[in-house]
């Protein structure tokens, strides 16, 4: 290539750049450049032409102050016409400039996009690489537009230079990388694929980048790649072939197309063919080999190309997942490497390795670094290669060395980086969970954990627990007496004071028998901790005391003086304060019997997945962490002990707690789960007790039924208790918002659909036959803006096949005090009974606002009225008179029996009224067609009012019973 | 309370870092020079907050002073303090420069440790403080032991700004008016806004311990007086003021520390004892019935795309006897401008590149006249859409008189220890008016 000549360098360009460079100050700089900005313009002004030296020289300099950070708005012309300058400098430089301030200026892109034709299709190989690059370096959806077609045929022309082709391979991997859907697939696809024995290492390297890109998406057009990568791999790799054996750096032939090749092959399953797979095991096997020959050079270099290709290749070992005897051999090499001098190498040993680990042919292989691995966590300096120590414990772990394992990852918990103690927690609590054996190991283990890193146990972890401990009975007595014992140590971290009032309140009594432990000390215990304790806690406590008081009736009189003192009964905390009156009150007042049933002991948890696990996942993101566990569970589920040992399961209360968002929604059934079963009476009682004092007595049953499962549900409890009621209030009336509306429009196509504080929807219908169009006035009532609004019509199945919807769009804004109008077209395909619900958003104030109404589309609105006489009436009558095909409804009238009404209602549901058919005249008659896309179908109708009962006979015969029902429904809400 | 207060040079590097209070860190002196010295954006704020530190700077040329608080402080009271330490540091050594900052390191830390105390503001009087503050060295100073307990007396004493036993063979007296008048005005002549911001500036030498009174237009005492004969006072100062205007109106002034502020309170009247030599007595601001100096008539004219015309006429307003000075209008150019052609009557007028400005000098003009300014501005085609924004033309000048209309009525000299009268009293009055931000729209 062509490089820049001494004599060619631009002596303006560099006084300029030692100008700034030499300026005191910000403010010297912008003066210099302000000058010469002027001087730039005068230049270009100027009339005489300037010649392509003068040009490139000011073009330089205006992309210079431009990287300086400053705007450049003149100068593109300039650079354009350097473009189809002969000198490969001055084309260069104007190349530069427009890869660089390109815009999406309208003119000017035709121009470039001209320039950049003619050099692609120059036969100068060094413009068209400038072009190329030119090309991949903007890399906008303009220039893959206008090129997409272009430059896959230049790769794949038997006469490009190989220069230009790699160039080529590039730019389109650049293009399908911005805009994939616009790089067409063609024959050329094929053809890429033999650019893998292409004699030049560029070409090679390029084309594999880019196919492997494109192998990522449809790997069934690269299938052919498999075979062709792993024939260069292997010529690449064994010595005796003389393949590219010119491109070695540092000993080693060609390490980057090696990697990528690899890497090729990582998109694919192990070939099928067996002289593939069986040369691609050798050429593995060869790296391998290679991995264990003294180096060949002591560079640093030399290692590093080796060690790349050889992590590569163990990364395709464990891809495949198919061949034990490599998959140990490269867990060997690994475990080589955990003790290399080299902090990377570690680091790569121990990450490669967690993957081994979920392997079934190579996890006992990797079980075998265990001790090196622990060594690793213990005496390593840097902390990402600890941590990554920590998850490859995690990841070998099963049921032989939990213990083990487990008791490392807490000893080091107590040195460990802050950074990572959560996520160490995390992996103690789940470990210690799943390989339970014994379970008073593992209450130890978690209180063991509380005590070393109180501040980084989550909830989930001590919920989770608590849920164990109460589903299983064996523990129960165990874990009250650790419990005790853990709560006399002088300094208890709050969420061992959790643990222990919570177990100790529910078994407290399996170890009152021991003097040591009796209910007063046990009390005296929990309350002496009391005061410490933040609000959560100290409810969660009283919870335990009010438990107490059904327990051990002995310490009853103690705990009420307790929820007597003025620190509980006035407390500043209205949650605590209510607590207190409430428990105090429900001791006092509720015999024993009464007592027992509403304090009963917690009933089992159901069985669910571990939100621990959910917490890990969650924290550790997309990637390391569940690629294991998913990994695992689909290939070998016995190894880890994975799937049959799911006693994983919190319940609602821990989902609730985890996912406070939800509880707004999901209220209903929390509260209803949570209770244990109350006898009627005594839950009347309950609300009666609870109407006398607690303050908020107005908030009627459900403020009251929240306390109620209070005793019963202190993990729970904190999160909803006072969200209840207003929270089913909401829910009611956004309920209501969508019903009511509809009827009212049954009879008549325009008014008032929907309004609130800040909006109104009007509406204006229009049908014809089986089509239909409506007009949906959106009013904004407020003086400000809405922002992002937007609508959407719900049409849920078997609605979405029966009508079709089609909103046109609206604007995303609407001003204060102005109106909106929305067209929206209807067709009826068949006949249907739901509703279409109309979905508005908007913001308003920085609010999202949802509103969702019922469209008021009725059967009944397509309807052709059919005028006809009496004997052709009372003949279609006798024809419809299938027992189905007639729907008879007697309802009592809700409005006045006004016969003008009537008419007009029956006008309105858009029958023709038929006068003089029926011989009684204070009968109604109508008939008509319902049109839908499908059919048409007949509909004969009859009313016969009974003043005196107030009462109506409606009759409808109609050549479908739906239809029939339906229209028999709608109708019957009218009068 | 100020925490801390480091000094900077223009490429950050910190020449002065002193801290008064433990909550503030080491980093804060990295924030501020990573937030603000070397930002992208210019910061334009003179107040940053940077992770709960609040950050005032002032720049003096190429040095950044800065206060660093974690404290909500009085905003005001920093800067005030921050310029007071300026003007400290201005009258020990001269200019405030990297060079002249790096040599008195010493004193300065001395100084910082004199004015701050546990970051809140002392004494900053710099001639309470040269008398206890010096550069010379210990050998250099020959206090006697009475000197310096009399130091001390002084400056814990009542009157801490002034030392007693000064005599002076001649009694004089220099009062300074000094103003800068700020305006707006739309390019059909509205001013849309005008105020002016002055200071009476005195430099006192007088004997003993004399008691002063400071009297001048100040419509509040006028009014209250009107209803006395005191017509012949209003006469006597008439110092040569243009407009027959008796009194003005103060929208808020502050005052030395050495004036009585109760009396001021109550009677209006401004008494004090003066401190030796230059201290600056009051500032202050009025908004009403300002006296402009100048008027520009800008005329701008787009021929086509690559053409504009400008036409500047300024015109002097006050008494033709007096001569304004200094006179500069700056008339901004299109950023896209590739050469001026300039026509001016008077004066000298150029294009300067580097500021994308015609800059259009004038020595002197006299009141009541009038000049003007042509220019054929041409212009490249540029790729951008966007017009042109037209920024103000600004103005710099220097007259003879207050256009805030402000008159020194009297000052009386008072001392009744020593044998001299107010009659004995030499004193020298003088009003400049100068400039501050003077825009005209175009």
């Amino acid at each position: 290539m062509p490089a820049v000549s001494k004599g060619d360098g631009m002596r303006g360009l560099a006084v300029f750049i030692s100008d700034i460079r030499n300026c005191k100050s910000k403010e010297a700089e912008i003066k210099r450049i302000n000058k010469e900005l002027a001087n730039i313009r005068s230049k270009f002004k100027g009339d005489k032409a300037l010649d392509g030296y003068s040009k490139k020289k000011y073009v330089c300099k205006l992309l210079f102050i431009f990287l300086l950070g400053h705007d450049i708005d003149f100068g593109h012309m300039e650079a354009v016409n350097l473009l189809s300058s002969n000198k490969y400098t001055e084309k260069q430089i104007g190349y530069l400039f427009i890869s660089v301030l390109v815009n999406s200026n309208s003119d000017l892109i035709r121009l470039i996009n001209n320039a950049i034709k003619n050099d692609l299709s120059s036969r100068n190989p060094t413009f068209m690489n400038l072009a190329l690059h030119c090309i991949a370096n903007v890399g906008s959806r303009e220039m893959a537009e206008a090129f997409a077609a272009d430059v896959p045929r230049i790769l794949v022309a038997g006469d490009t230079m190989d220069s230009v082709k790699q160039s080529a391979a590039l730019c389109l991997l650049r293009l399908n990388r911005t805009s994939p859907d616009l790089v067409p697939m063609g024959e050329w696809t094929a053809r890429v694929v033999h650019l893998l024995n292409d004699q030049h290492l560029g070409v090679v390297t390029a084309a594999t980048s880019l196919i492997t890109t494109l192998a990522q998406k449809n790997p069934d057009d690269f299938k052919t790649s498999v075979s062709l990568a792993v024939a260069r791999l292997s010529r690449i790799v064994t010595s005796a072939s003389t393949d590219l054996q010119d491109y070695t750096y540092y000993f080693v032939a060609a390490p980057w197309l090696s990697v990528k090749l690899l890497r090729l092959l990582q998109c694919y399953p192990p070939p099928e063919d067996a002289a593939i797979r069986g040369r691609l095991t050798e050429c593995l096997e060869t790296i391998l080999n290679k991995a264990q020959e003294p180096p060949k050079s002591k560079k640093v270099q030399h290692s590093n190309a080796k060690n790349a290709v050889l992590f590569e290749a163990i990364s395709l070992i464990i891809h495949h997942d198919s061949e034990p005897t490599l998959l140990v051999r490269a867990c060997n090499q690994l475990g080589q490497f955990l003790q290399h001098r080299e902090t990377n190498l570690r680091y790569l040993a121990l990450e490669s390795m967690c993957t081994l680990a979920s392997s079934e042919f190579s996890h006992e292989a990797v079980k075998t670094h265990i001790d090196t691995v622990i060594n690793a966590l213990k005496t390593e300096r840097d902390v990402s290669v600890r941590q990554r120590a920590v998850d490859l414990l995690y990841a070998m772990c099963d049921r032989s060395n939990a213990k083990q394992i487990v008791a490392e990852m807490l000893s080091y918990l107590e040195t460990a980086d802050y950074s990572i103690r959560e996520e160490i927690v995390l992996k103690v609590a789940i470990l210690a969970e799943k390989y339970a054996v014994d379970y008073t190991w593992y209450v130890d283990t978690i209180l063991n954990l509380i005590r070393i890193a109180g501040d980084y146990v989550s909830e989930e972890v001590w919920y989770r627990v608590i849920q164990i401990v109460i589903n299983r009975d064996d523990v129960q007595g165990y874990a009250a007496k650790t419990v005790f014992e853990a709560l006399q140590a002088p300094a208890c971290h709050e969420n061992l004071v959790k643990v222990g009032g919570y177990i100790l309140g529910e078994f407290g009594n399996l170890i009152a028998g021991d003097p040591r432990s009796s209910p007063l000390v046990q009390f005296n215990l929990l309350h002496s901790k009391f005061h410490l304790c933040s609000v959560p806690t100290r409810a969660l406590l009283l919870s335990a005391y009010i438990k107490f008081i059904n327990l051990f009736p002995e310490v009853k009189g103690t705990i009420q003086e307790v929820l007597r003192s003025d620190s509980q009964l006035r407390n500043a905390d209205v949650e605590l304060q209510q607590r207190a009156v409430e428990y105090l009150r429900l001791s006092c007042i509720a015999s024993t019997d009464i007592l027992a049933t509403v304090l009963e002991e917690m009933p089992p948890f159901p069985e669910r997945e571990s939100s621990i696990l959910a917490k890990l996942k969650r924290k550790k993101g997309p990637g390391t962490v569940p690629d294991i566990e998913e990994n695992r569970k689909e290939r070998n589920a016995n190894v880890n002990g994975g799937t049959n040992h799911t006693t994983t399961t919190p319940n609602a209360k821990v989902a609730a707690a985890a996912s406070p968002d939800l509880l707004g929604l999901g209220s209903p059934s929390p509260l209803s789960s949570t209770p244990p079963a109350l006898p009627p009476t005594a839950a009347s009682l309950l609300i009666d007790v609870f109407s006398e004092n607690s303050p908020g007595a107005a908030a009627a049953a459900a403020a009251a039924a929240a306390p109620i499962a209070v005793p019963a549900a202190p993990v729970a409890d904190d999160n909803f208790s006072s969200i209840t009621p207003e929270s089913l209030h909401v829910a009611d009336s956004i309920l209501a918002d969508v019903q009511e509306p509809t009827d009212k429009f049954v009879c008549k196509n325009n008014g008032v659909l929907y309004e609130n504080q800040l909006l109104q929807i009007g509406l204006k219908c229009e049908y014809r036959q089986s089509l239909g169009r409506m007009y949906v006035f959106f009013g904004n009532k407020t003086s400000t803006q809405f922002l992002s609004f937007a609508t959407s019509v719900v049409c849920q199945e078997p609605l979405a096949s029966q009508l079709n919807v089609h909103p046109k769009p609206v604007d995303p804004t609407v001003d204060g005090g102005a109106q909106l109008q929305q067209i929206i077209n209807i067709e009826c395909v068949s006949d249907f009974v739901e509703a279409a619900v109309l979905n508005i958003q908007f913001r308003y104030g920085g609010i999202l606002q949802n509103i969702a109404v019922k469209l008021p589309i009725t059967l009944n609105k397509f309807f052709q009225p059919t005028e006809m006489i009496s004997q052709d009436f009372f003949q279609r009558w006798k024809q419809l008179s299938a027992p189905q095909q007639e729907v008879q409804n007697i309802f009592k009238a809700k409005h006045s029996m006004d016969t003008e009404v009537t008419k007009a209602k029956i006008i309105g549901f858009g029958v023709a009224l038929l006068d003089g058919v029926d011989p009684n005249p204070s009968n109604f008659v109508g008939a008509g067609v319902i049109h839908t896309k499908t059919t048409q179908v007949g509909c004969l109708l009859r009313l016969e009012p009974n003043t005196q009962a107030q009462m109506y006979r409606l009759t409808l015969r109609t050549s479908r019973d739906t239809v029939s029902q339906r229209l028999c429904d709608l109708l019957s809400d009218q009068f | 309370m100020i925490g801390g207060l480091f000094i900077y040079n223009h490429k950050g590097e910190v020449l002065i870092s002193r801290v008064y209070r433990d909550d503030i860190g080491r980093n804060a002196v990295d924030a501020f020079r990573v937030n603000v010295i070397h930002a992208r954006q210019q910061v334009r704020s003179p107040v940053t907050n940077i992770a709960r530190t609040s950050f005032f700077h002032v720049k003096r040329a190429n040095i950044w002073l800065a206060a660093v608080t974690k404290q909500n402080v009085n905003a005001a009271m920093v800067f005030e303090f921050l310029y007071k330490m300026c003007d400290v540091m201005a009258a020990y050594f001269g200019k405030i420069s990297e060079e002249n900052i790096k040599n008195n390191f010493v004193l300065i830390y001395e100084l910082l440790d004199e004015i701050l105390d546990f970051g809140y503001p002392q004494n900053s009087e710099t001639g309470a403080l040269k008398t206890f503050i010096t550069q010379q060295g210990i050998k250099g100073q020959h206090q006697t032991k009475e000197e310096q307990s009399q130091i001390t007396s002084q400056v814990t004493g009542q009157i801490g700004w002034r030392r007693e036993g000064i005599k002076y063979r001649r009694n004089e007296l220099f009062l300074d008016v000094l103003e800068s008048v700020n305006l707006l005005m739309s390019p059909q002549g509205q001013v849309l806004s005008a105020h002016v911001s002055g200071r009476v500036v005195m430099k006192s030498y007088l004997s003993g311990m004399p008691e002063c009174k400071f009297g001048m237009n100040d419509k509040i005492v006028i009014d209250k007086a009107g209803k006395g004969a005191t017509s012949d006072e209003a006469g006597k100062s008439e110092l040569g003021g243009s407009s027959g205007k008796q009194s003005i109106a103060i929208d808020d002034c502050t005052f030395h520390q050495c004036v009585r502020l109760s009396k001021f309170d109550s009677e209006r009247s401004i008494s004090f004892i003066p401190p030796d030599g230059e201290y600056e007595l009051m500032r202050y601001r009025t908004t009403k019935d300002i006296i402009l100096p100048f008027r520009v008539i800008p005329l701008v004219r787009e021929v086509g795309r690559t053409k504009l015309e400008v036409k500047v006429v300024i015109k002097s307003n006050f008494k033709p006897s007096l001569l304004a000075q200094k006179i500069e209008v700056r008339i901004p150019t299109p950023l896209n401008t590739s050469g001026v052609q300039v026509i001016c009557m008077k004066g000298k007028a150029k294009y300067k590149a580097s500021e994308n400005a015609i800059v259009w000098k004038i020595k002197r003009m006299a009141g009541m006249k009038e000049s003007q300014i042509s220019a054929e501005i041409e212009l490249l085609p540029t790729n951008d859409k966007k017009k042109w924004a037209r920024p103000p033309i600004s103005m710099n000048f220097e007259v003879p008189f207050a256009p805030s209309g402000l008159k020194v009525r009297y000052l009386k000299v008072f001392e009744s220890k020593l044998n001299y009268s107010d009659h004995d009293v030499i004193k020298w009055v003088r009003y400049i008016g100068r400039s501050g931000i003077y825009e005209t729209r175009c």
